[in-house]
């Protein structure tokens, strides 16, 4: 069990030594974020920019501008937050080299609550033109994406974790940008998945197959730009669609699928995702149980479908 | 003194009224008071290259206060960055110039800004690259007293004299106005040079309009070790133009086509050249 936070430092170390433009950033938040592994290595590379995250995003600019390739921590919430108009109207507008990585997303972080729960930041990221978004389901994809957007030209944000997950990919997983990956074939229905929620739909599948429901698992890694053939041919196929997120299904991943099927095959689609509330105090499982994100939650909207 | 840059800037002021009454919007006020400074800088200061514009040991500039850049625009085709034609294309739709600053579109321009408070934290990072690097380039930004009330100026300052940043050099064109009124009636910077030296950088005063005084800051605060600078330019909102000069209503709106004639007579412009 790991959280894919813990890919984010792993792989900085390594592009640390394989790359001399990758420079770090972080906001007082290096030992949550993991990339305090990379400090420890490359202090030169590494800027702590103390309790400033507007401020990060400026500097990381005026680093990428300069030819680096610029990788910011902190929380997702102030990342896409509170830091949302230096990333839209600098790093996005200018197409910049900046990597924006902050662990902390979804109501997974628990007992602090609301404020620092970032359950609407892929909606602010999806938004801005030139932003790419990869969601890593577990600690290996999560490693593999943080190396791949270094040699991925623009601005991208991967939305990375506190809490230890299971490990659902194999330990040569090789990250494809731009791909969905199809976890199981099914013909009943389609469960696209992103991050933790991955974990879950494959649960869910695995109980639906025990009733003789037959579901297709996709894990969906990159949410912009949406891999459009591979969703298409299964919708086309199974023709029932549920959508799973950690995340706010305004404007989330389901919006996302929804956006894509609404021009292409017009069907129902079954969301499981955060119903426009605020997340609260809690253990990670208490609230993913409360806002509805387990895998009974996945399994009762296909059944609703069929 | 310096007399080729006077009219230097007297063509640059031109231009702005030219551009921004083509355009029939722009502000005027701002980008008249911050184009000595840009004058000396891109005349005198700033080691660059029009042919080479994205060479290496450049001297980097930001123009925080983005929505100057009629004047930045002004100064980059007088120093032949780009032909002088495009300045008439100002705020059209596909123009290289942008009604703010952007770095994809127009060369010479090393930062996208226009939305205040970001440029200086941009030439923070490039200065940061810099030194890095071990690159021996200076980072000039100007940045204007009404931007000064965002947060990010100030998270700049704390940081840039945190790490020691030598190699950046800011302008403030403290012209004393802002959109809604006098900046010392909305939330007052001052005692603002006493503000920047408290926070750790080198404080020079300078009469924004006047080259000597700026030329000599530059040139002082390009030998400061271990800090960064800050030369406060007191400045003219409108200078150069009467009838806009200390009006507040001047910031964000075009002269029509009279005001342009008599700017531009006031400018030393001949009634024949008007003619054409």
């Amino acid at each position: 069990m790991k959280a894919t936070r813990q890919g984010y430092g792993d792989a900085l170390v390594e592009l640390g030594q394989e790359n001399p433009n990758v420079v770090v950033l972080d906001a007082d938040l290096a030992k949550s974020t993991t990339s305090y592994t990379f400090a420890e290595k490359f202090p030169k590379r590494f800027i702590d920019c103390g309790v400033a995250e507007q401020l990060m995003m400026g500097v990381a600019a005026g680093l990428a501008a300069s030819g680096k390739i610029a990788y910011t921590g902190s929380f997702a919430i102030f990342a896409t937050g509170r830091a949302f108009e230096q990333v839209r109207n600098i790093i996005a507008y200018s197409n910049l080299n900046v990597k924006l990585c902050p662990s902390h997303a979804g109501v997974t972080v628990g007992a602090d609550g609301s404020s620092h729960q970032a359950i609407e930041d892929i909606s602010l990221m999806r938004a801005i033109p030139n932003m790419k978004i990869i969601v890593p389901s577990d600690y290996i994809e999560a490693k593999t994406a943080v190396k791949a957007a270094a040699y991925i030209e623009g601005p991208i944000y991967i939305r990375l974790g506190r809490a230890a997950l299971p490990q659902i990919n194999a330990d040569d997983y090789k990250f494809e940008f731009g791909k969905a990956l199809m976890l199981r074939q099914g013909k009943d229905a389609t469960i696209f998945a992103v991050g933790i929620m991955v974990a879950a739909a494959l649960e869910a599948a695995d109980n639906l197959a025990k009733e003789g429901i037959d579901c297709e698992v996709i894990n969906l890694r990159t949410v912009k730009p949406l891999d459009k053939a591979a969703i298409l041919d299964s919708v086309a196929k199974t023709k029932r669609v549920v959508t799973a997120e950690c995340h706010t299904v305004v404007g989330g991943v389901g919006s996302a699928i929804c956006e894509l099927l609404a021009e292409n095959i017009p069907l129902p689609v079954a969301m499981v995702g955060i119903r426009d509330r605020f997340g609260q105090s809690g253990s990670p499982d208490e609230l993913l149980e409360h806002y509805g994100l387990t895998a009974k939650d996945i399994e009762a909207k296909v059944k609703q479908l069929l | 003194m310096h007399s080729e840059l006077v009219e230097k800037a007297t063509k640059i002021r031109q231009d702005i009224i030219k551009m921004i009454g083509l355009a029939g919007s722009g502000h005027p006020g701002g980008s008249l008071s911050c184009a000595d400074i840009l004058c000396a800088l891109y005349f005198k200061i700033l080691y660059v290259d029009p042919k080479n514009p994205k060479m290496k040991n450049r001297d980097r500039f930001v123009l925080s206060k983005g929505h100057a850049c009629p004047a930045l625009y002004a100064v980059l085709a007088e120093a032949s960055f780009f032909p002088r034609e495009k300045l008439w294309t100002l705020r059209k739709l596909g123009s290289s110039l942008q009604g703010h600053p952007d770095l994809r579109r127009t060369v010479g321009i090393d930062m996208s800004s226009g939305s205040l408070g970001l440029g200086i934290s941009t030439a923070v990072g490039m200065a940061m690259a810099g030194k890095m690097d071990g690159e021996d380039h200076h980072v000039y930004s100007i940045i204007g007293d009404g931007e000064s009330q965002e947060g990010i100026i100030w998270e700049s300052a704390i940081f840039a004299a945190h790490h020691k940043l030598d190699n950046l050099i800011v302008f403030l064109d403290n012209n004393g106005l802002q959109i809604d009124g006098k900046t010392c009636d909305i939330s007052s910077l001052e005692p603002i040079a006493q503000k920047w030296e408290a926070f750790g950088w080198q404080t020079f005063e300078v009469d924004g309009h006047d080259f000597n005084q700026i030329i000599e800051a530059a040139d002082k605060a390009k030998k400061v070790k271990e800090k960064p600078s800050m030369i406060v330019a007191h400045t003219v909102k409108g200078k150069g133009v009467s009838f806009m000069e200390n009006k507040v209503d001047w910031h964000g709106v075009a002269p029509n086509k009279e005001q342009v004639r008599q700017a531009l007579l006031e400018l030393g412009v001949s009634e024949d050249e008007l003619d054409e």
